[in-house]
């Protein structure tokens, strides 16, 4: 199995938005096994409210969720915190969907059901290009 | 299908039917109403016209007959009277008054005589040596002495030539005497014999023994029977005189006109045979049939073809229609097909994801300490990995099924065919497997885009490639698509190596509802409906087989440069 090395001490912070909970549980499970500390949002109003509580190095949005369009969701967070990398994941087929999210900032998209690998590779991607 | 295509033809039939029945119903029935009114009204104006004519002439002989015999009748009392017994005794005298009459008449005077009471001819004038003849025991002298004026019938008489008598009675010195003259047969005659009329139409007299007054042109035995029949019967014909029309004694039918003169002791008859009163009538008549009959052949003719024609048409249009509306259903069924596949997809690939992380999870567990001394860890990495492997299977088929019903869209885009048959040969690859074909692809690097609905081109392709696979179910065998580039054109062939098509289906192949699969197997619309769709897009599709090797159909699309609008208008 491919192994990334945490290159930093301290942990990274993410936000993890997405409505499918065994997918958000054991994603956190794996991402913090590699040093990456996970804040799990089942939708969006609960990532928009974890958002106000803390920072975060980085976001990852699903952008098909029950509550809340996607798209809405990356829009206020880039109102909040413009800074702050998002990562969409889309279903496939909804490229159109991602691209639009570019267009309003997110810094990617990977095309769900993603593997932690090449999450974790985005993540770093979104690091790198802010430190 | 076939049965289907029976109950067409039997529609279909049924309709040339009634349609070249109703053409020739509103064409004859005023054609015959109108030609019979005419006919009839003409043929009973016509007979009518000659059964006119015929009494008219009868009656007008008869007329001159007996006013002819009055005139005589006048010219020999005016004798006797004017001079009397003693005068006319003197034969000298008497051969005077004879030369006189016969200057003034012609030969109509054979002779004179006078007769006395007794029946002794006192003085003759004429031809035969008839002086002082004794004709107390003649008919006509015994009639004659009973009535003033007599006319005789026509008899051989003491000179054995059939003549008449005209007498006129007198007296001298209290005792009747006749003076007589006779009237010429030949010249009598001719005034009968001058009736006649068409090929058979004669006239002839009858006294009232019924014995022949003149000599007819034909010999003939008078149809007694008959004429005292008719008599009775009313006159077609106006006049005084009987116009019948019947059957004489043989069957023929004749026309029969029968008039009276001499105070009804004579009667005078004209018949003719009826086919030959009517023979401009027959002619006509025959004419008129032939044109009908032409007429009538060339109207059934026209109705058949006209008939033929629309209704061909007719069907041409119902079985687009119907080509149409498969299509229609066709393509709906295929996008809730893909819809479907798209909701599934989308649903089975969270739960897969969750499947392959824990496994993840699983994985990463098994690098801490307290498992590495297991006994298992191979195993159990082995298995990890394999689950995800196969989770990364699922994924990719999902991903296929959704690349495939995003594209169910009939709107008109730019397709590029290449990625089209990559993605049904990847779709078919199991079924090809099955049936143990190997399908290869040749595809022409950069080909251009066409311009049609990706689904109908899915729908093309997959049709061929599912037949293709059909044809070599049972032998296997190998499919080779190939694209290329032809001028502004794309040409995709796809050859198989299955058992081929015989001669005598390929020219149907594109018919709708044409199939060689069992029933309930195809719909015998696949090809016609492709065929459909390549020319709506201005393309051709063509298809070549040969028996044992294998067909090849080769479908030729414009290329976007000139899109199939361009090429209709």
């Amino acid at each position: 199995m491919h192994k990334q090395k945490n290159r930093f001490d301290e942990p990274l912070k993410l936000l993890l938005v997405d409505d499918e909970k065994g997918f958000v549980e054991i994603m956190s499970k794996r991402l913090s096994k590699r040093n990456i500390q996970v804040t799990k949002a089942l939708s969006g109003i609960e990532g928009i409210q974890a958002l106000r509580g803390e920072d975060f190095d980085v976001a990852v949005l699903d952008l098909k969720m029950e509550d809340m369009d996607g798209l809405e969701v990356l829009k206020i967070f880039k109102t909040m915190v413009p800074q702050m990398p998002v990562i969409m994941l889309t279903g496939h087929g909804s490229e159109e969907a991602a691209r639009e999210g570019i267009r309003l900032g997110a810094f990617d998209y990977l095309t769900k059901p993603c593997e932690l690998e090449q999450l974790i590779q985005k993540i770093y991607e979104t690091v790198g290009a802010r430190r | 299908m076939n049965q289907k295509k029976r109950v067409n033809s039997q529609y279909y039939h049924a309709l040339t039917r009634t349609m070249v029945l109703v053409i020739m119903l509103v064409s004859f029935a005023p054609m015959f109403l109108v030609s019979g009114i005419v006919l009839y009204q003409f043929r009973a104006s016509y007979e009518k016209k000659v059964f006119d004519h015929l009494g008219e002439l009868v009656q007008k002989h008869a007329q001159n007959i007996d006013s002819f015999l009055k005139e005589k009748l006048a010219d020999i009392r005016f004798l006797a009277e004017t001079f009397g017994f003693e005068d006319l005794s003197d034969e000298s005298f008497l051969r005077d008054r004879l030369e006189t009459l016969q200057r003034d008449y012609g030969p109509v005077f054979v002779d004179l005589g006078v007769v006395n009471a007794q029946g002794l001819q006192v003085a003759y004038a004429g031809p035969f040596k008839l002086e002082k003849a004794i004709y107390y025991d003649a008919d006509w002298f015994k009639e004659a002495m009973k009535t003033r004026y007599f006319i005789s019938d026509v008899f051989l008489g003491l000179r054995g030539l059939p003549h008449f008598v005209v007498a006129v009675r007198d007296n001298y010195k209290g005792e009747h005497w006749i003076l007589r003259a006779t009237i010429d047969f030949v010249a009598f005659n001719s005034l009968v014999e001058n009736i006649h009329v068409g090929k058979t139409g004669f006239a002839f007299i009858l006294n009232t023994r019924n014995q022949l007054q003149t000599k007819p042109r034909i010999d003939i035995e008078p149809e007694i029977k008959t004429y005292n029949r008719l008599i009775k019967e009313p006159t077609l014909g106006k006049g005084a005189v009987h116009v019948v029309e019947a059957r004489d004694v043989s069957g023929k039918k004749k026309i029969y006109v029968i008039g009276f003169l001499k105070h009804r002791e004579w009667m005078m008859v004209f018949q003719q045979d009826s086919s030959d009163a009517f023979s401009d009538l027959t002619q006509t008549m025959k004419l008129t049939a032939l044109i009908i009959v032409l007429g009538a052949l060339g109207i059934m003719i026209t109705a058949v073809i006209l008939a033929k024609r629309m209704v061909g048409r007719i069907a041409k249009v119902d079985s687009e229609k119907e080509r149409m509306n498969e299509q229609i259903i066709q393509a709906g069924k295929l996008v809730s097909v893909g819809e479907l596949a798209a909701g599934i997809a989308h649903e089975i690939n969270n739960p897969v994801a969750i499947m392959v992380e824990e496994a993840g999870w699983i994985g990463d567990l098994l690098e801490e300490e307290e498992f590495k001394s297991g006994s298992n860890l191979d195993e159990f990495k082995r298995a990890v990995n394999q689950i995800k492997t196969q989770g990364r299977r699922c994924k990719e088929i999902t991903h296929k099924l959704l690349s495939f019903a995003r594209k169910t869209d009939p709107r008109i885009q730019n397709v590029q065919l290449n990625d089209l048959i990559g993605e049904l040969v990847e779709l078919s690859a199991q079924r090809a497997r099955y049936a143990r074909v190997t399908i290869n692809t040749r595809l022409e690097q950069n080909l251009p885009y066409v311009k049609g609905s990706q689904s109908e081109l899915q729908q093309v392709f997959l049709n061929l490639i599912n037949n293709a696979l059909d044809a070599m179910e049972k032998e296997g065998g190998a499919l080779l698509i190939q694209t290329n580039r032809q001028g502004d054109h794309v040409v995709i062939e796809l050859s198989d190596t299955g058992p081929g098509i015989p001669e005598a289906n390929l020219k149907r192949i594109f018919d709708p509802f044409f199939t060689t699969k069992p029933v309930g197997k195809g719909t015998g619309l696949g090809l016609s409906i492709c065929y459909g769709i390549i020319k709506k897009m201005g393309g051709e599709i063509r298809v070549a087989s040969s028996l044992g090797k294998g067909t090849t159909f080769t479908v030729i699309l414009p290329t976007e440069v000139s899109p199939p609008q361009g090429r209709k208008a």
